[in-house]
C-alpha cells in the first residue's frame, strides 16, 4: 500500500516536472510583477523626491542625487510642529484607550451583572457604526463643549474603542479561570487580579492593538481636517493636504519630498518591525 | 438586591461606555432627529420639517450620482480587492524566491496615509508627464488627464484604494492559509490533484469565513476610504467622482447645511447597519465571537 502510493506520487510527478517547473516559473513571475506593480508608485515618489525637480519627470540613472527637497518641504510649512500634535495625537489616543478599554473588556470578560449582552451588543454596533462618519453631530458636540480647534477633540471621539473592548475581552476570556481564583486566595481585589494576572497576560494582544492604533490614528485624515484650524493642532495628515493642495505653484519633487517626510515614521517603524506589525495585524484581525 | 459584583461591574464599564455613549450612540440618535429638522441660520432656529430634507435628497441629482458613485466604487474595490489579496496570500504563504520582500512589497502601502500616496498617485496621473502617460507615450497614445475629466475620475480614485487596501487583506488570507492542515496537501498530491483542483476544492471551501470577514471589511471601506478624493478630484469634475462620504462632507462642512448632512448621514448608518446585520447572518458566528 505504501509503497503503491509511493510509486503513483513518483510516477505522477515524474510525469508533470516539466509543467510544475513552468507553472512554478510562471507563479514566481507573477508574484514579482505584482510586488512591482506594487512598489512602483513609491519607488517613483522616491526618485522625484531625491532628485532635483529637473529630472522629476524624465529617468536619467545618473542623476545628481540631492536632499535640497526635503529641507525645502521640511521650511516650507510649520511639518515639526505637525510631527509633535500627531505625536501628542496618537500617544494620547492609545493611552486612553489602553485604560478605557482594558477595564471594560475585563469587566465584559470576568464579571456577571445585569444588562451584560445589551451593553456588548452596543460596544460591537461600533464596529459598524463608526465616529468616522457621525462628523457632522459630534462637531456640533466639540463646539458645544469648546473644544473646537484643539488636539483632545480630534482623539475624544476614539477614546473608546469597540474594536478594543472586543479583542481585549476575547484575550481575557483565553485565560483559565482557576489564575483568578489563586490570585483570590491571595487576597487579592478585583484591581490588583487585573493588574498582577490580567495585564501582563494581555501584553501581546496589547501591543497588536497598539500598532493597529497608532497607524490608524496617524494616518486618519477627515475628523482631523473638520475639528482644526490652526497650525497649532493640525496633525501631519492635515498640515500635507494643505500643503499640497494651496499652493499649486509648488514643485512636485518638494511635494513628494512632503509626502514622505509624513509617512517616513510609521514607514520606517514598519520596516524595522515589519514581522511584529503583520503578525499584529493578524492577531488584531482574527480574533 | 444588588451584589457587589454588579457594581464592580458597572463601575469598570462607566468611563468607557459613557464615551462610547457620548460619540457614537448618541450622535447616531440625534443625526436621526437632525433630519427631520430644517438647518438653523443665524437667527432663524431649526423648524421641524417631517420628510422634507428626505424628498429634497430624492430630488437631488447629486445625491443619486453620489450613490451610483459609491456603488460602482463598492463593486470595483471589493472583488479587486479580494482577489488580489488571495493571490498575494497564494504567493507568499509558502516557501518563495524573496518571500520577506514581496510580503513587504504587498503590505507597505497599507501602513501610509492613504491622504499622502493620494499625492504620490496623483504625480502619477498627471497628464503628458505622469508615469501613466509616459509609458502610453512610447506606444504613440495621446495624454489622458486621468483624474480631470470625468469618465476616468471615479476608476483612478478606486484604483488607488485597491492598492491600499489589498495588502491589508492578505494577511487576514495567509493566517487562514496557515491553518490548512499539511496532510491534506499530501493526500491531494497523492490523488495527484492538480494546484488549481486542489484550491478549489480544498483551500477556498476552507478560506470561506475569511473571505466573508474580509467581504464585509471590503465593504465598510468602500463607504469610509474616501481621504484621498479631497486630494486628488474633491469629488470632480462635474460630480464624476463625488462619494457619500464625501458629499457629507462637502453638505455638512462647506456649505454649512447641517440637517442636509445629518439626512444623508441617515443613509450611511443605514447602509452600515444593512452590512452588519448581513454579516450577523452570513457569518458563523461561533468563528468570530467565540
Amino acid at each position: 500500500m505504501t509503497t503503491a502510493a509511493t510509486d503513483l506520487r513518483q510516477t505522477s510527478s515524474s510525469s508533470n516536472v516539466r509543467g510544475i517547473t513552468i507553472d512554478r516559473a510562471l507563479f514566481v513571475a507573477g508574484a514579482w510583477a505584482l510586488a512591482l506593480v506594487w512598489l512602483l508608485p513609491l519607488l517613483y515618489a522616491v526618485w522625484t523626491a531625491i532628485h532635483p525637480s529637473a529630472y522629476e519627470t524624465r529617468f536619467d540613472l545618473f542623476a545628481p542625487l540631492t536632499l535640497e527637497n526635503f529641507v525645502e518641504a521640511w521650511n516650507a510649512a510649520p511639518f515639526a510642529r505637525y510631527f509633535l500634535n500627531t505625536i501628542i495625537l496618537v500617544t494620547m489616543i492609545l493611552a486612553a484607550q489602553l485604560v478605557l478599554c482594558t477595564l471594560a473588556g475585563f469587566a465584559f470578560a470576568r464579571l456577571e451583572f445585569p444588562g451584560k449582552n445589551i451593553l456588548f451588543s452596543l460596544v460591537l454596533l461600533q464596529l459598524m457604526v463608526m465616529p468616522d462618519i457621525l462628523i457632522v453631530r459630534n462637531y456640533a458636540a466639540m463646539r458645544t463643549l469648546g473644544l473646537v480647534d484643539t488636539i483632545l477633540a480630534i482623539g475624544l471621539p476614539y477614546f473608546a474603542s469597540g474594536f478594543a473592548i472586543f479583542l481585549l475581552r476575547q484575550t481575557f476570556k483565553t485565560l483559565p479561570k482557576e489564575l483568578d481564583e489563586a490570585a483570590r486566595v491571595e487576597g487579592c481585589n478585583l484591581l490588583g487580579l487585573l493588574w498582577r494576572v490580567y495585564i501582563p497576560l494581555a501584553k501581546p494582544t496589547m501591543l497588536a492593538f497598539g500598532l493597529v492604533s497608532v497607524s490608524h490614528h496617524w494616518n486618519n485624515f477627515i475628523w482631523p481636517l473638520i475639528i482644526t484650524s490652526s497650525a497649532e493642532t493640525r496633525p501631519l495628515t492635515v498640515g500635507l493636504s494643505i500643503f499640497a493642495t494651496t499652493d499649486s505653484g509648488t514643485e512636485w519633487s518638494i511635494i513628494n519630498a512632503a509626502t514622505l517626510i509624513t509617512s517616513g515614521p510609521l514607514l520606517i517603524g514598519f520596516l524595522l518591525f515589519q514581522r511584529q506589525f503583520v503578525q499584529s495585524f493578524m492577531r488584531a484581525g482574527i480574533k | 438586591m444588588i451584589k457587589r459584583e454588579w457594581i464592580n461591574a458597572w463601575l469598570l464599564l462607566t468611563p468607557a461606555l459613557l464615551l462610547l455613549f457620548g460619540f457614537t450612540h448618541l450622535p447616531a440618535v440625534q443625526t436621526i432627529l437632525d433630519s427631520f429638522w430644517s438647518t438653523p441660520r443665524g437667527q432663524r432656529a431649526a423648524v421641524f420639517v417631517g420628510f422634507d430634507n428626505y424628498q429634497r435628497m430624492l430630488g437631488d441629482a447629486v445625491f443619486v450620482k453620489a450613490m451610483v458613485n459609491n456603488a460602482i466604487y463598492a463593486a470595483i474595490t471589493i472583488p479587486a480587492s479580494i482577489a488580489l489579496a488571495l493571490s498575494m496570500a497564494l504567493f507568499v504563504s509558502r516557501k518563495i524566491l524573496g518571500q520577506g520582500l514581496l510580503r513587504m512589497a504587498y503590505f507597505t502601502p497599507t501602513v501610509l496615509p492613504l491622504i499622502a500616496v493620494a499625492n504620490i498617485w496623483l504625480f502619477f496621473y498627471l497628464p503628458g508627464f505622469g508615469l501613466f502617460d509616459q509609458i502610453r507615450g512610447l506606444f504613440g497614445f495621446q495624454p489622458i488627464n486621468w483624474v480631470g475629466q470625468p469618465s476616468t475620475a471615479l476608476y483612478a480614485i478606486t484604483a488607488v484604494t485597491i492598492w491600499n487596501q489589498a495588502g491589508f487583506f492578505m494577511i487576514f488570507f495567509l493566517a487562514a492559509l496557515q491553518t490548512i492542515p499539511q496532510s491534506l496537501r499530501e493526500a491531494a498530491a497523492l490523488e495527484g490533484a492538480s494546484s488549481w483542483v486542489f484550491f478549489w476544492r480544498i483551500t477556498w471551501p476552507l478560506i470561506m469565513p475569511t473571505t466573508l470577514f474580509v467581504s464585509v471589511n471590503a465593504t465598510i471601506n468602500a463607504f469610509r476610504m474616501v481621504d484621498h478624493v479631497f486630494v486628488m478630484t474633491q469629488g470632480g469634475p462635474n460630480n464624476a467622482s463625488t462619494l457619500l462620504l464625501y458629499y457629507i462632507y462637502d453638505q455638512g462642512f462647506r456649505f454649512w447645511d447641517t440637517a442636509y448632512a445629518a439626512t444623508l448621514t441617515v443613509v450611511m448608518v443605514a447602509i452600515l447597519a444593512i452590512v452588519g446585520i448581513g454579516q450577523f447572518f452570513l457569518l458563523d458566528r461561533r468563528v468570530h465571537y467565540r
